[in-house]
């Protein structure tokens, strides 16, 4: 079966099977390798991309489930500069220790501030709930705290 | 430092396109205390590499693996300190690096004259990582190993060496004595004539000079670098998704396997029928080894669905009844046979106290559960084998594939890739992942990456030894202890049961119960169990004498004045005595392990009857830290990893085969239950302690004891949610 769908903003045609989940298609067929492999039953997050902006996790995400839409990894998600504010937030705070969790963390977060941009304690703990086993949990937090109150002062400036 | 007594040798500088490229090597022979975190055998050598590039860039090889903890900048921030490098203009290269064994024959010649490096060897790299891989038999990572000891005597003797090289070749070059020259920003600088020259510059005349092998070293109170904290040079890449782990290997002409041991450890393949998926799209091979079967493909996804609908059985070697509560009845039993060996056996327990208090401690098998699975990817052909993996120790596992394959060391090549995560399970001690890999590799001509599932990973762990420990001690008729008598099982570390407490009369006993369960090293080893056990049982001492736990602590720290102070400084972080809101409780637990002090306190309270983690406050003493943003990110970490352990952390067999499979049923902590963490450097001037272990073992006895204050339930059997608090 051919699927057609749009990465990183380039136009891809895939044969594979219907029931492939994105993360292999992404990994394997395309060596697009930034997204990683955790768990396979969606209870980790580490496999986090968009789908059409929203955030899935692909390891339990049927590629024909995403067929005519336009998937951002990890390796797209940056602006002209390189990297995205969640991006450059990680850096300044330091937050990634072996990095593994980190592509899925990042959008994760990055999906969560584009819709809900300065979110509270509860809304973080709902949204976020990618494992990392490296603990970076305290940092993370703080850097979303820092992009909302970027955000809360750039809207008032 | 510079008394330091040991034999030095050095292998030589070299000139390269106008740089210089310098390696110093050591041989640590009385290094005894170091020596036992190696699993190494062999010569201690350790080398270090630094390069120095006509535009002025210092490059650091940093022969240790990146696995989270930031050795990869701390170790280059040690060499640059003593070499007065601008921190910016300083990088650093993991070593070894690719094409390791090309200039083989050369290499060796040059190592063993001592001669300058000829031209040819280009790039430098190839040369010196070469170098690192023949000598540095301790390139293992782990035991927090690699600032205490790479960094100490590798990076800042080097640094200072090649500084007095540089300062030399401006010396001559302006013609003035060398001691009114200074080394400062990459730069030397004559002051009286105004004269400059970047490192850069001068590298290639400094080249020539002898390097000395014992430099003198800055003192502490002039460090600019260290102890400053310093952003990663493995972040920005890690954020981008562009760090190639071990997973994201890609050779070409690879295929992808997904392997299934046999799931009771011991066991053997008993029937394989592949016709079961034969003609399967994407598949290409099903190999067998001795204990497993692999589905090899051009898909993670193909060979994974295919494994599972592959026909096969395994024999159980005789386990097949194993149950951790087969387990655990053993370690009881050797405990009540009372046939120990004596650890130590200090004045006379058998004393008379005006109280006695008696309890036994158990915690269950752990799995390390790092965020990437297990996975190494191999290519065996022509009597040769190259390997690609994120390992703790690189060495160790070219030395343990040439075993298996019964071929020489000098015919592997091994490619460190980043780890994702480790925590020991990457570590030397327990290579199946080399093992399994090369054994299916060599059954196939093209390179094959064999990846763990999650469930693979969980259910053919290195994991965390289970055990029961027995206490009892005396109390005088004021509450002080007068004697400690302590009874456990298997004999991990020797001194992860030494108390710091002065109690006169002491017993120590070990009994090994030898399990079928493959085991390895956990983040922290033996103190991840023995912490818990020794500050448990101290809370009880405590709360039986009818005192508070840091005033009952005090007066038996005096021996250890680092101690006291760690537990003093955290008891003043989270105003310990105070009143705290309703429903809440602080419970406190010092341990030292890897040469630093750590000392915690946990708030909690009970939440829909289940415990509930608030804050953790951390005093820390390491000696002295390198990069303190780093090291408060390592203490994080470390509690986090042992309160996930403590709250959920359990692996149990059933039928001689662990039941977990995937993070659903092998819980851990999230964002929304990790507490608040709070964390004090104290820099006693140390001995220089570990960064990534030494917070994990205090977490999990500060959070019981905290809940005994709060509910009067004594937790001695880990993990928590097992217990009920109604
Ligand atoms: S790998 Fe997809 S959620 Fe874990
Ligand atoms: S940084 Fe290692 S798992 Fe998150």
């Amino acid at each position: 079966m051919t699927i057609k769908l749009t990465i990183n903003g380039v136009r891809h045609q895939l044969d594979v099977e219907p029931d492939m989940p994105l993360l292999w298609a992404l990994r394997d067929e395309l060596k697009l390798t930034g997204t990683k492999f955790g768990c396979g039953v969606a209870a980790c997050g580490a496999c986090t991309v968009h789908v059409d902006g929203q955030p899935v996790r692909s390891c339990s995400y049927p590629i024909d489930a995403a067929a005519n839409t336009s998937v951002t990894t990890i390796e797209g998600l940056g602006d002209a500069d390189g990297n995205n504010a969640v991006q450059r937030a990680w850096i300044e705070h330091q937050v990634p220790q072996c990095g593994y969790c980190q592509s899925g963390m990042i959008m994760a977060v990055t999906a969560l501030l584009d819709d809900n941009p300065t979110p509270s304690d509860d809304d973080i703990d709902a949204a976020i709930t990618n494992i990392c086993r490296c603990g970076t949990y305290p940092r993370v937090r703080k850097a979303i705290h820092e992009l909302a109150a970027a955000h809360k002062k750039n809207r008032k400036g | 430092m510079a008394k330091f007594s040991r034999r030095k040798f050095l292998v030589g500088t070299g000139l390269v396109g106008g740089g210089i490229v310098l390696g110093i090597s050591f041989m640590p022979g009385r290094l005894a205390t170091i020596r036992k975190h190696y699993t190494v055998k062999g010569a201690e050598v350790l080398t270090t590499w630094v390069r120095i590039a006509e535009d002025n860039l210092v490059t650091v090889l940093v022969p240790h693996s990146e696995m989270g903890q930031g050795v990869h900048t701390t170790l280059p921030m040690m060499l640059a300190e003593e070499m007065e490098a601008d921190w910016d203009l300083v990088r650093m290269e993991q070593a070894p690096a690719h094409q390791l064994f090309a200039n083989d024959a050369v290499s060796k010649g040059f190592l063993l004259q001592g001669e300058r490096l000829p031209a040819i060897l280009n790039p430098p790299a190839d040369w010196a990582s070469y170098k690192l891989a023949q000598l540095l038999d301790v390139q293992t990572t782990g035991g927090s190993s690699s600032i205490r000891f790479t960094g100490e005597f590798g990076m800042r003797t080097t640094g200072a060496a090649v500084k007095e090289m540089l300062i030399r070749a401006a010396a001559d070059k302006w013609d003035v004595p060398r001691s009114e020259c200074v080394a400062r920003l990459s730069h030397i600088v004559h002051e009286k004539s105004g004269a400059k020259a970047s490192f850069g510059a001068l590298a290639e005349a400094a080249a020539a000079y002898e390097p000395n092998p014992t430099p003198t070293l800055k003192d502490k109170s002039d460090f600019t670098i260290i102890g400053t904290s310093k952003q990663r040079f493995d972040i920005p890449p890690k954020v981008r998704g562009a760090s190639v782990y071990g997973i994201d290997a890609d050779v070409p002409n690879m295929r992808i396997a997904v392997l299934k041991a046999a799931p009771v450890f011991g066991g053997t393949v008993a029937k394989m029928d592949k016709s079961s998926i034969a003609g399967r799209r994407g598949i290409e091979d099903v190999v067998q080894i001795p204990d497993a079967v692999a589905v090899i493909g051009d898909n993670y996804w193909r060979a994974h669905a295919a494994l599972a609908d592959l026909s096969v059985s395994f024999d159980a070697a005789g386990h097949g009844d194993v149950s951790s509560q087969t387990i655990f009845s053993r370690f009881r039993a050797a405990l009540d046979a009372d046939d120990a060996k004596t650890n130590i056996a200090q004045g006379d327990v058998s004393i008379d106290g005006a109280q006695t208090l008696e309890a036994d401690y158990q915690v269950p098998y752990l799995n390390h559960a790092a965020m990437e699975p297990m996975n190494c990817t191999a290519h065996v052909k022509d009597g040769k084998c190259e390997i690609w993996v994120g390992a703790q120790d690189p060495l160790a596992c070219r030395g343990h594939a040439a075993k298996v394959l019964g071929l020489s060391a000098e015919d592997v090549t091994v490619h460190p890739l980043m780890l994702g995560g480790s925590f020991g399970r990457r570590s030397g001690v327990l290579m199946d992942y080399i093992e399994r890999a090369v054994l299916i590799a060599a059954q196939v001509d093209y390179p094959v990456k064999v990846i763990w599932s999650r469930e693979e990973d969980m259910q053919q762990g290195a994991y965390r030894p289970a055990s029961i420990s027995r206490f009892k001690a005396k109390l005088d008729d004021k509450g002080a202890p007068i004697s400690w008598e302590n009874h456990y099982i298997r004999d991990e570390e020797r001194a992860a049961v030494h108390i710091p407490y002065a109690i006169e009369n002491q017993s120590i006993r070990v009994s090994e119960v030898d399990t079928h369960v493959p085991y390895g090293v956990w983040r922290s080893v033996a103190s991840s169990q023995h912490g818990f056990y020794i500050e448990s049982f101290m809370d009880e001492l405590a709360h039986a004498a009818g005192q508070d736990p840091v005033a009952y602590r005090r007066p038996l720290l005096g021996d250890n004045p680092r101690h006291l102070t760690v537990l003093d400084r955290v008891a003043d972080m989270a105003k310990w005595g105070r009143k705290l809101k309703k429903g809440r409780a602080l419970g406190v637990a010092l341990r030292e392990s890897f040469g630093t002090v750590v000392g915690q306190i946990a708030e909690v309270s009970i939440e829909d009857g289940s415990p509930r983690v608030h804050q953790i406050w951390c005093a820390a003493d390491p000696g002295d830290v390198v990069n303190p943003d780093g090291f408060i990110a390592q203490m994080e970490s470390g509690i986090i990893y042992g309160l996930t352990a403590a709250l959920y952390g359990e692996i149990t067999l059933e039928n001689g085969q662990v039941q977990q499979e995937n993070f659903p049923d092998y819980e851990m902590l999230h964002l929304a239950t990790t507490p608040d963490i709070h964390v004090d450097i104290i820099r006693s001037g140390a001995k220089l302690g570990g960064a990534g272990e030494p917070s994990t073992p205090p977490a999990a006895p500060a959070v019981t004891n905290a809940l005994f204050a709060l509910t009067g339930q004594r937790i001695r059997v880990l993990p928590l949610k097992n217990h009920d608090f109604a």
